[in-house]
């Protein structure tokens, strides 16, 4: 075995030229499939971790359960802290009222909530901060504007410190939020002024309890199972009215994530394999080129014989030859693979969160496939060798 | 040890039918050095290449130490091949992208054996052709005599009970011809058995027994 290895690559080193042309339609199929397919990778894993800093990985939940029902924000700090399966939560709170800045007044949607909801939602501060847990307990007049709000109302962004109204109430403006950077929902809560959530039970009278909130899973859990633990919690705690219906809305984006996750695995398998056929056309070309070795080197292979080489000696020698050719191949492939993605991450850097690298398991794959084509496109020119009768191979050409 | 039997061998061409052998028989006994003269298309060729498990012979018994060949499989032959026949050919036949070194080793690994065996019976061989010196040499940097050395090198490796020479000294000026003459009545000396095919008469007659080939007949002569 090892010495059939030896002879494949002295073989092999002894025309170089020829090698390294065989071995090219290995190289490009496999740059074809590595490239092609961690690519597609690179870029659905930013999409994916953009729809998760956009805060798409949440569980979106209401419930209508008021007087001696209401959910308050305790209970649901104790159940958040025994569930497992729910790793943050924030409530939302909506107002309407009219917010002043200066001598600007403008009807404005405001937000009460808590510090979880901004790593939920995954939103972005331009400057300042965001709520803190002591704003809550302490009711302060603090506020938070989204982008647009920061245009309509004040008109520059350098504003933290400074004071406005709402409703009548003086706030101090603590934060600013940036533009989204997301390639989706731009615009979408970008025109709220968010403060905390008990501040707003004292000047809105929404002190009535917990009726809309936002749940994420912990990393590694699927939004499905965090999304049940919401709706089971629910369904035990505010049930149904007396008509039967849920007393309690729960939906998530986990749909739509594992939608793009089918469009990019298709994607994958499709440019695969398109990438796959290049390499069996690749294989195609050391079937080729072994046949003309094997022609070429009759004699040889009349003298081996002569001297006491089975057929399986023969045939061993010239399979190997043509799987190291391929594998040779594999490895320039992935080589060169891996430097076309470091250049194509040097190409993107500017462009930001986009990274390609070389995906492990196509890697695997192509290493399999190619020694799959250097056994399936060797076999039929090694046999050729192998039965070949002593006595013709060796009057061969001379 | 080789007992030829109405060995026929025929080639059809075209509508004729050529009998390269026609009822050779021919008993060659151990340590015999036999030369088997004829001149060329007289079948020498094809009788060395049936002796030596080349070919195969269409009709007739050849039994090599007693054991008829007919049943043997295709990976039998070549074992048999491998360890009872040493072939010595007109033209070498070395493997010209190896050194001499791995020329004479080949047949050895094709047994399976060790490493550190093997090299302990090449460098023998080599000693006894005198070409310990030249070991990492490809066979393009030799000269002649030189390449046919390798060769017999390469078929005394094995411990071959039959050395089959064909034309040994075809390719060789007179000096070197001689010189591997002499190896291989030294081989013969060591208790070798030689059968050797040529069709110059000097030659053959340096053996103690020759055989004469036309048109695939056999006849034993005295030159």
């Amino acid at each position: 075995m090892i010495m059939s290895f030896k002879m494949a690559l002295r073989s092999i080193g002894s025309n170089k030229l020829r090698a390294v042309l065989t071995m090219l339609g290995i190289i490009i199929g496999v740059m074809a499939l590595v490239v092609l397919v961690s690519l597609v990778n690179g870029a659905t894993r930013s999409v994916t971790d953009q729809m998760a800093s956009l805060g798409s990985n949440y569980v979106q939940a209401y419930c209508w359960a008021y007087g001696d029902k209401a959910v308050t924000m305790e209970e649901l700090e104790e159940w958040v802290e025994e569930e497992p399966l729910i790793e943050a939560l924030s409530p939302e709170k909506n107002a309407s009222a009219t917010a002043k800045y200066g001598s600007k007044s403008q009807q404005m949607q405001i937000v009460g909530t808590s510090p979880a909801y901004y790593e939920i939602k995954g939103l972005q501060l331009a400057a300042g901060r965001f709520i803190k847990s002591s704003d809550l307990r302490n009711n302060s007049r603090v506020c938070i504007l989204g982008p647009s709000a920061v245009d309509v109302l004040v008109g520059y962004s350098d504003c933290i410190g400074d004071e406005l109204s709402i409703n009548g109430l003086r706030y101090t403006i603590v934060g600013v939020l940036g533009k989204s950077q997301s390639l989706m929902y731009s615009g979408y809560g970008e025109n709220l002024i968010y403060i905390p959530f008990t501040t707003m039970d004292r000047q809105f009278d929404t002190g009535y309890g917990i009726d809309s909130f936002y749940a994420t899973a912990p990393e590694g859990t699927a939004m499905a199972d965090a999304e049940s633990a919401v709706r089971s919690y629910l369904s035990e705690r505010v049930g149904t009215d007396d008509w039967g219906n849920e007393n309690f809305y729960v939906y998530s984006m986990d749909v739509m994530e594992t939608s793009t996750e089918g469009v990019t695995n298709i994607l994958s398998i499709l440019l695969g394999g398109i990438a796959s056929i290049s390499l069996i056309v690749g294989g195609i070309g050391i079937m080729n080129i072994m046949l003309v070795t094997v022609t070429e080197r009759t004699r040889e292979i009349g003298i081996r014989k002569a001297i006491g080489a089975s057929r399986g000696n023969i045939l061993r020698q010239f399979l190997m030859e043509a799987v190291v050719l391929c594998m040779m191949g594999c490895a320039i492939g992935i080589f060169l693979s891996w430097c076309i993605l470091r250049l194509a991450n040097v190409v993107v850097a500017g462009t930001n969160m986009i990274t390609f690298d070389l995906d492990g398991g196509v890697v695997l794959v192509s290493v399999g496939f190619c020694f799959l084509i250097g056994i399936i496109f060797g076999l039929y020119p090694a046999n050729k060798a192998a039965k070949m009768k002593p006595i013709d191979a060796l009057r061969y050409g001379g | 040890m080789i007992d030829l039997q109405d060995i026929t061998k025929v080639y059809q061409i075209g509508d004729e039918k050529l009998y390269a052998l026609n009822h050779a028989t021919l008993h060659i006994a151990p340590r015999e050095f036999v030369s088997i003269i004829g001149p060329s298309g007289s079948g020498k060729s094809t009788l060395m290449n049936i002796i030596g498990l080349l070919d195969t012979a269409d009709a007739g018994t050849y039994k090599l130490d007693g054991i008829p060949i007919q049943n043997y499989s295709e990976r039998q032959l070549a074992r048999v091949r491998n360890e009872k026949i040493g072939f010595i050919f007109q033209n070498f036949n070395l493997i010209p992208k190896l050194t001499a070194w791995e020329n004479v080793e080949l047949p050895l690994i094709y047994r399976g054996m060790r490493p550190a065996e093997r090299s302990e019976r090449v460098a023998l061989a080599l000693e006894r052709v005198g070409l310990t010196a030249r070991a990492r040499h490809l066979p393009t940097e030799l000269s002649g005599g030189q390449q046919q050395r390798v060769a017999i090198a390469r078929a005394l490796v094995t411990d071959p009970s039959l050395l089959l020479a064909d034309e040994p000294t075809g390719n060789l000026d007179s000096h070197t011809s001689a010189e591997i003459m002499g190896i291989l009545h030294e081989l013969h000396r060591q208790g070798n058995t030689v059968v050797l095919i040529t069709h110059d008469n000097d030659i053959a007659r340096q053996a103690p027994r020759s055989v004469h080939i036309l048109d695939g007949r056999l006849t034993e002569v005295v030159l």
